[in-house]
């Protein structure tokens, strides 16, 4: 019973903290930034005390999970013979009417969605880590934002990714998952065009947005195929009944390599792994506390956590397991020579971010699942610490330049021995252009898409046209009502 | 059939009328306004009244107390159902939003009156049980909209082919079906006619054009309210679902599909925000048609849901729209607008409502999104990947449009622009039920699970009478009239009258509770 209320406040505190900043901005009240700071923190601190609470339990019974179970969020149970008769008769496909074995016409399907939260060895770290990191920023950017025009909205969509990432941490179904992974792209994307005055960071944050999206449906999809296979979203009867990491995941190996493509898809465009890495870089257009949090420490590895998650079922494909080992390998060399070539603290910086996330990756396809979780945690302190130091450093090193009358020197690193120059330009050339991955999706997708789209636009204009006769619309434009308001 | 405790669908029906009356007499708008306000608002009283008497009963479908029109014509023609009863109090909150947030600057504009017998033309086609009045209403139901394009001096020529069509197909094709009836049996072509009666009143592929010609031609408003009710849906329900053999049923679910995809592409194209808006709505007005067509339970339950989660957030999601049309005029999306600045509430039930719309966790679309996916996945694997790309693209298109519209600059204007109390009244309520149906959605689901299965019941029932009548050895004309009876008698056994036409197959609504409660525990 403690042990449940615990649980609960874990799980609540973010939550409370969204209603609280939510319903202020819904009602017009205008809370101090004292006190939405103060706020912020105590949801962090609520939520940590009571993580390390489990942590402490955890440890001291032996215990490597505790489920939390709030029951059915929604249950659909279908017993009409009558519904059953009808989809027997139209449909197309065998796998999805259930009827009863004993020949009776009852209908089976039904459609549940638990919520059910478990701390085990690879969630309460994660969560602890969550609590920790956004506790930290939560306290900076009380400081840095102070004045902000935009402070309460900064605030507003910290609290939804903290929910996000606390929901997604403790998932113990994949809906839940699903729910937590959307609400930390959606506060992502919108955090990104923050500074939404100027047209860049909007178009940035739509990138990321769309991106995310992408991912987000190959998630879905992979959760249903999922829910399919097992009967259940519940981790536990997908991963078998080992504890994490030692489940065994109860499909073949065909549908793990099925499932473990979609949510391979799903992790590489919230990691930023090739080819999604052009969001990454974007991403930075926000202000430094939330690129610290979100791109450099915990939403970019989001979907190394999901891989962890889900780890027995890239145990029973090698195949996926050999794509999840090269996808890193190849995001690796990849981030490698960008970061290199990065004009700007926090470009560089999240490029090199995604190299370690590119290790991690590696680690997981390799089945070095502690050492890939122990990486996360101490990759995503040091980089929260590198980039909100960011600022300040460049301050220093001014200061220290300004001291000396030069730059700073710097040793000859390897590339200037060993590279010809030629190759070298061609490197950078590589790098400065992130690879032509931006390009290639533009060329190959997005131009496309849109091309053809407003093609279809153009023709049914012109049919419209056509069907119209002669007789223009003489009133259909409101233009006046510009004029109106702005004479008012 | 069990009765109501008062005649709340007929009261529902009669304000808006007697409203639209007052208002037609009424010179000065703004009293119109006053005016429409109060019958919208008691209308929608009597829609949620009518609701919960409704739930109280535990039955699938009740009369009204005191039911006048039974009383004159004999039949019971408005019913409250399963189906349709949490969609009364949906349109009604629709239309009063809609007449509440009318600013001035739309007054001169806006027809109260023809708003109000819109209002009740749709709730009285939403209550109606009688194949032959749903014909009607929905023909009656083309008027208001095509008077205000005609007021306007705008081109009525794309429209008029369109709902002519639309009203011809649905005439011929029902009185075939009447005419089949007698004998027993449906045939393909009334199935095809209504069919495809059904799909251009929903604006499937590539039969929509209709539909973003008015919402250029037409006020938001009046577009708004056309669409929203999705009373194509309620015709699909009626008119084809019950008849509508496999192969037809399946056909109409990948022309939605399609539908679905492309529309969402079209809107994340779009530079209009008017056009962009009647894509958006014609995606997900196709998801919603593809899940009726899905015939699964689960895939029907969300259909169903999904026709009340976007009747409500793509209904808030267009208010908004046309509140910031009535700020800066045409909002084009080929430049950013910056008005976040000015309008921060509409900024964010914009957001809120079109994230609801896509099925975005936490809001009244998430269990719905799921469930219809699910059971597209169910019957037809790229069934699902279809809905799930759609949804993407117009999450996509969605944001973008967010953005272009309240993000990318600051608007500079000495007007002030900020929402009026009317609007957050709207915003409030709007987000409320957005929120409270995404944090707590089991009795939505309860009773859209009950209905789909009622639903599903019926077309069993149907199709049972239709395998009958085709399983009976091959009449002779001349002793059609006896081998009529007899088969009659074999479909109905112990009906001593002598119907010639099958209940079942006449109007396959039309039944005792006793016979077809599906209904479980409450």
């Amino acid at each position: 019973m403690l042990l449940n209320f615990i649980g609960l406040m874990v799980v609540a505190s973010p939550a409370v903290l969204l209603a609280v900043l939510g319903l202020a901005a819904l009602v017009r009240f205008r809370l101090t930034e004292i006190a939405m700071a103060r706020c912020a923190q105590a949801s962090s601190m609520i939520g940590l005390v009571a993580s390390l609470c489990i942590l402490a339990f955890m440890l001291a019974s032996g215990r490597r999970d505790v489920p939390l179970e709030f029951g059915d969020w929604v249950s659909m149970h279908a017993t009409t013979p009558d519904a059953a008769n009808v989809e027997n008769r139209n449909s197309t496909a065998d796998n999805h009417d259930a009827l009863a074995d004993d020949g009776t016409n009852e209908s089976f399907e039904s459609f549940h969605f638990r919520l059910k939260f478990v701390f085990d060895r690879l969630s309460v770290p994660f969560v602890v880590m969550s609590f920790v990191l956004c506790g930290v920023i939560g306290a900076f950017a009380f400081k840095y934002m102070h004045l902000e025009s935009g402070y309460g909205r900064f605030f507003l969509f910290y609290s939804i990714f903290q929910l996000g990432m606390v929901l997604s941490s403790l998932a113990g179904t994949i809906e839940t998952l699903f729910f937590g992974w959307e609400l930390v792209g959606l506060s992502s994307a919108l955090l990104v065009a923050f500074f939404h005055d100027r047209p860049s960071p909007c178009r940035n944050g739509l990138r990321v947005w769309a991106v995310y999206r992408f991912a987000d449906a190959a998630f879905l999809m992979a959760a249903l195929v999922l829910h399919h296979l097992a009967g259940s979203g519940d981790f536990e009867l997908l991963m078998g009944t080992g504890s994490w990491p030692y489940g065994v995941a109860a499909i073949t190996e065909n549908q793990a390599l099925l499932v473990g493509t979609l949510l391979l898809i799903a992790a590489a465009g919230k990691s930023a792994l090739v080819p999604f890495s052009g969001w990454l870089p974007r991403a930075m257009e926000g202000p430094t506390p939330s690129s610290a949090i979100f791109y450099g420490a915990l939403s970019v590895h989001l979907g190394a956590f999901l891989l962890l998650r889900v780890g027995p079922v890239l145990e029973a494909s090698w195949v996926l397991r050999v794509m999840v080992v090269s996808l890193g390998l190849v995001t690796m060399v990849f981030a490698a020579m960008t970061a290199r070539v990065q004009t700007d603290v926090k470009s560089a910086l999240s490029y090199a971010s995604l190299v370690q996330v590119s290790i991690i990756v590696v680690e997981i396809g390799l089945g070095l699942y502690y050492i890939a979780l122990i990486h996360v945690i101490g990759h995503a302190c040091v980089r929260t610490l590198q980039l909100v130091r960011a600022p300040s450093v460049l301050r220093d090193t001014n200061a220290l330049e300004n001291a000396l009358g030069d730059h700073l020197p710097t040793a000859p690193s390897m590339w200037h021995t060993w590279v010809s120059d030629a190759n070298r330009e061609r490197f950078y050339r590589f790098g400065w252009e992130r690879a032509y991955l931006d390009c290639i999706l533009d060329d190959w997708i997005v131009n496309p898409f849109v091309k053809a789209f407003r093609y279809a636009d153009r023709i049914e204009l012109a049919l419209t046209k056509l069907m119209d006769g002669k007789r223009e619309a003489a009133t259909t434009v409101d233009a006046s009502d510009a004029e109106i308001a702005g004479k008012k | 059939m069990k009765e109501l405790h008062f005649p709340w669908l007929e009261s529902s029906i009669l304000i808006p009328l007697i409203g639209a009356i007052i208002c037609m007499f009424l010179r000065d708008k703004r009293q119109a306004q006053r005016v429409a306000v109060i019958a919208s608002g008691i209308t929608l009283f009597c829609t949620i009244a009518e609701w919960y008497d409704f739930t109280t009963l535990n039955s699938f479908q009740a009369r009204d107390h005191w039911d006048m029109i039974r009383w004159l014509f004999g039949d019971d023609i408005f019913v409250i159902d399963e189906l349709t009863a949490p969609v009364l109090p949906l349109t009604a909150l629709l239309y009063l939003m809609t007449i509440v947030s009318t600013l001035s600057t739309k007054l001169g504009r806006f027809s109260f009156g023809l708003t109000l017998l819109s209002e009740a033309i749709v709730l009285a086609t939403l209550s109606c049980h009688e194949p032959w009045g749903i014909i009607c209403l929905l023909s009656i139901g083309c008027v208001p909209p095509w008077i205000e394009l005609h007021r306007r001096k705008a081109s009525t020529r794309i429209f008029n082919i369109h709902m002519g069509l639309f009203i011809g197909l649905l005439v011929c094709g029902w009185s075939m079906v009447d005419h089949d009836a007698g004998s027993g049996r449906v045939s393909l072509l009334p199935t095809a006619m209504l069919s495809l009666a059904a799909l251009l009143r929903a604006g499937v592929f590539p039969l929509h054009l209709w539909l973003t010609d008015l919402f250029e031609k037409a006020t938001f408003g009046t577009a708004l309210l056309f669409v929203a009710p999705m009373t194509g849906a309620y015709a699909v329900m009626h008119l084809v679902l019950p008849y509508a053999p496999a192969w037809a049923m399946q056909s109409i679910a990948v022309l939605s599909l399609v539908t679905a995809v492309y529309a969402a592409g079209m809107a994340s194209v779009q530079i209009d925000a008017r056009r962009f808006f009647s894509y958006l709505f014609l995606s997900h007005a196709s998801l919603v048609l593809s899940g009726l067509e899905i015939v699964s339970t689960i895939g029907l339950t969300g259909a169903l849901c999904v026709w009340l989660s976007v009747g409500l957030s793509l209904g808030g999601f267009g208010l908004t729209l046309r509140s910031v049309e009535a700020r800066i005029g045409r909002v084009k999306l080929d430049r950013y607008n910056g008005l976040y600045e000015h309008t921060p509430t509409l900024a964010g039930l914009f957001l809120l409502t079109g994230l609801a719309s896509i099925g975005f966790p936490g809001t009244v679309g998430f269990v719905a999104m799921e469930l219809l996916v699910e059971g597209a996945v169910g019957v037809f694997p790229l069934a699902g990947v279809a809905v799930v790309l759609a949804a993407t693209l117009n999450g996509i298109a969605i944001v973008r449009a967010y953005f272009r519209i309240f993000t990318g600059r600051t608007f500079q204007t000495s007007a002030v622009l900020r929402s009026r109390p009317s609007e957050r009244f709207a915003v409030i309520v709007m987000t409320v039920l957005v929120l409270g149906g995404g944090l707590w959605p089991q009795p939505g689901i309860t009773s859209r699970h009950h209905a789909a299965e009622s639903l599903m019941k019926i077309r069993s029932r149907t199709l049972d009478a239709m395998e009958m009548a085709q399983s009976a050895p091959e009449i002779d004309e001349d002793n059609s009239e006896d081998a009529n009876a007899s088969n009659t008698e074999k479909l109905i056994p112990g009906d001593e009258a002598e119907p010639i036409i099958d209940p079942r197959l006449a109007n396959p609504f039309d039944f005792d509770d006793s016979e077809t409660d599906v209904r479980g525990d409450p």
